[in-house]
């Protein structure tokens, strides 16, 4: 198992945000996690890429067979764990291309690799430039610097592709996309796919997982996972919306 | 040797022993003139507004040599010269230029035999307040050693002058390097300067440059402060522009020496001229780097534009006080000027001060500082794609910094100056 999720709990300024996930993923796998906003999909991609300020109240977390919440970020994203942001910060001065080496060059040496030679990291780019249609005027500008939003999204795809992770969460990478920067992003993910890597998905729309076909969805509601179902529950969801999810757990929870 | 005199006493009985010296009248008018500005206050103190943030005199009690010994100096060795750098080089070492440079359409000359000529009698030392700076004052009096370099009219400098300052601290020593440029009429050159100190001792540096920029000439001025610790210098940079010319410093000082106070006066004495004065000062541990600087507005259709980045480590500090004069003839002035910091330590100190002064109605003057920390979001992001905490740390800084050092010209040199800023971040880390 890639991912392995047991009762997590995380709250942020003393509020309790996650109320006990659990989750499995293995590696080939493809889950989609959607729920109402506020509901916590971000706060779970933040506290198992170990931002700061949530502060894990419970619960623990296995990836790849290590404990996943002893990790400090850098050593999580080393081992292979990516997300790619829902709202992706700016950084003036830093170029892309810089910090792309950067990190290549800090998660091989962290698997005592040597540095990444010029000439393969520049094969290494071009490739999968090519590949998730990422513009290269784009590669040399400051990171997301002036990025458009749509911009912005197919940079974290690229970076993606670059790094090769395990396992990569895609938080709401759909939304500011239009419909064909959404099939070109879509089309990389696919082909990064392999039976070795797993996906995170989350979404609000059906859309997306027309193009990245899920193996499971999860709905998330208030900081638990409250149905989980295969892809036609996606559909189910754009039908009805939520409401039809929320009753049972509320009454349950009594 | 052994001596229990102060400084001050060592360097008013050395004036006088010199006063017999063959200098011609006017030179030795003017060193009496400075000898009496510098003795009448002594060493600045901080009870004057302009040192108050900064006190020299713990760094004065060294038993100073004024004459640094030749001994160590034998090796010819370029090391802490730049890398790649294809510059007309001039070395001084303990201030002197021992071998002749010569660079088509501009003359490198000791400075001394130059001041026989009485034509250097409006250049040197002609603007710079000597009764407010006493260590200027001081300079004046007393340097020895130093050059000049000058452009003759429509010169086209083909590359870089580096002047590197070579000094022998076996012991403390006290040295008053002095240089003169001046860029004549529609002339062009760019001057590196750089410090490289054989021995451990202390070395004090009192400097003093002045730069001429005539009608249409251009004046590119680098002085890097890549020094090691035993180092404290104050430096006084006297520009004066006429019409139509460009100046632009850059001051970029590094960890290293405790003690840096840099003072830019630039007086704008020509119409429709353009400067730019660009600073970077990344603070390291007990080091206290304090730049004054001073535009002066004389003219109307001037642009004045500074650009001061701090990023302040460990227990350091920094002063930034930034004038600029827009004096009532000065119309159609666009004067602006900026002072960012950041702190990354709880131990370190910034005190920043623009000051404006605008007695012309019809101009365009803004200024600003900030201080602010590491943007906790930026280094998530950069950590959340596996970069360690040391390696997002500089990228951020050089990011910081990226504004200030993308202006340097000169690509060796700003090369240089990324790797140095990146390699002093990771040794004075906390
Ligand atoms: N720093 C914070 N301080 C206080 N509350 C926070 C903080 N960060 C998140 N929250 C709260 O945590 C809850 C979950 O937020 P989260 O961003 O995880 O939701 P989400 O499911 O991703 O929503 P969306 O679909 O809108 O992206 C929200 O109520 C939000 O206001
Ligand atoms: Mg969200």
């Amino acid at each position: 198992m890639l991912l392995d999720i047991k009762n997590l709990q995380a709250s942020v300024e003393n509020k309790q945000i996650l109320k006990g996930i659990n989750l499995q993923v293995n590696p080939g796998e493809v889950h989609a996690i959607m729920g109402p906003n506020g509901s916590g999909k971000s706060s779970l991609a933040s506290v198992l890429t170990g931002r700061q300020n949530y502060e894990v109240t419970g619960g623990e977390v296995s990836f790849d067979g290590r404990d996943l919440l002893d990790m400090s970020p850098e050593d999580r994203a080393r081992e292979g764990l990516f997300l790619a942001f829902q709202y992706p910060i700016e950084i003036p001065g830093v170029s892309n291309i810089n910090f792309l080496r950067t990190a290549l060059n800090e998660i091989r040496a962290y698997h005592n690799e040597p540095p990444i030679e010029a000439k393969e990291f520049l094969k290494l780019t071009r490739e999968k430039q090519k590949l998730v249609e990422f513009d290269a005027k784009l590669t040399n500008r400051s990171l997301n610097e002036g990025f458009s939003g749509g911009e912005k999204k197919r940079n974290e795809i690229f970076q993606l592709a670059m790094l090769n992770p395990k396992l990569s969460i895609l938080d709401e990478t759909d939304s500011g996309l239009d419909i064909d920067a959404l099939r070109i992003v879509s089309n990389g993910v696919n082909k990064l796919r392999s039976d070795k890597n797993a996906f995170i998905v989350i979404t609000h729309y059906q859309r997306l997982l027309e193009y990245i076909v899920p193996d499971f969805v999860h709905v998330l509601y208030d900081g638990k996972i409250v149905k989980s179902g295969t892809k036609e529950l996606a559909l189910e969801l754009e039908e009805k919306g939520y409401d039809w999810i929320k009753e049972p757990v509320t009454t349950a929870s009594v | 040797m052994i001596t229990t005199t102060s400084l001050y006493d060592q360097l008013t009985s050395l004036y006088k022993e010199k006063r017999n010296d063959t200098e011609s009248a006017w030179l030795s008018n003017l060193r009496e003139d400075a000898f009496k500005a510098f003795t009448r206050n002594g060493f600045p103190t901080t009870k004057q507004e302009d040192w108050r943030f900064t006190n020299i005199a713990p760094f004065l009690k060294e038993d100073f040599l004024l004459h640094p010994g030749e001994a160590s100096l034998h090796s010819s060795k370029k090391a802490g010269s730049i890398p790649q750098f294809d510059a007309h080089e001039i070395v001084l070492k303990n201030g002197m230029l021992n071998e002749d440079v010569t660079i088509p359409g501009i003359s490198i000359s000791p400075l001394r035999t130059a001041l026989k000529d009485e034509r250097f009698k409006s250049y040197l030392s002609k603007h710079i307040p000597l009764n407010a700076q006493p260590m200027a004052a001081l300079n004046t009096a007393m340097f020895e050693h130093g050059i000049v370099i000058e452009a003759d009219k429509n010169i086209i400098a083909d590359k870089p002058i580096h002047v590197t300052y070579i000094y022998n601290a076996a012991e403390p020593v006290f040295v008053q390097p002095r240089l003169l440029i001046i860029a004549n009429k529609s002339s062009k050159l760019q001057v590196v300067e750089s410090l490289l100190i054989m021995g451990e001792s202390p070395i004090f540096i009192n400097s003093v440059t002045e730069c001429y920029v005539a009608e249409n000439a251009q004046a590119d001025h680098y002085v890097l402060q890549v020094t090691p610790p035993n180092v404290r210098w104050v430096n006084f940079n006297q520009t004066i522009q006429s019409a139509d010319s460009l100046y632009n410093n850059y001051t970029y000082t590094l960890p290293g020496g405790l003690l840096f106070r840099n003072n830019i006066h630039l007086d704008l004495n020509g119409t429709n001229t353009e400067s730019h004065l660009y600073g970077l000062y990344l603070t390291g541990p007990g080091q206290l780097t304090d730049n004054h600087t001073c535009v002066n507005h004389l003219n109307p259709n001037c642009f004045s534009n500074e650009l001061y980045k701090g990023v302040l480590m460990r227990d350091s500090r920094a002063v930034f006080n930034g004038k600029i004069f827009v004096q009532q003839d000065a119309q159609k002035t666009n004067a602006f000027q900026q002072n960012n910091n950041m702190l990354l330590s709880n131990n370190a100190i910034i005190d920043s001060k623009p000051q404006l002064e605008i007695f012309a109605d019809d101009v365009k003057c803004s200024h600003g500082s900030t201080v602010g920390n590491f943007n906790d979001e930026a280094l998530f992001y950069l950590k959340a794609r596996g970069i360690g905490d040391v390696a997002a740390r500089n990228l951020l800084v050089n990011a910081f910094a990226f504004d200030v050092t993308n202006k340097i010209q000169v690509p060796a040199v700003q090369e240089y100056v990324e790797k140095i800023i990146t390699q002093k971040m990771a040794e004075a880390y906390d």
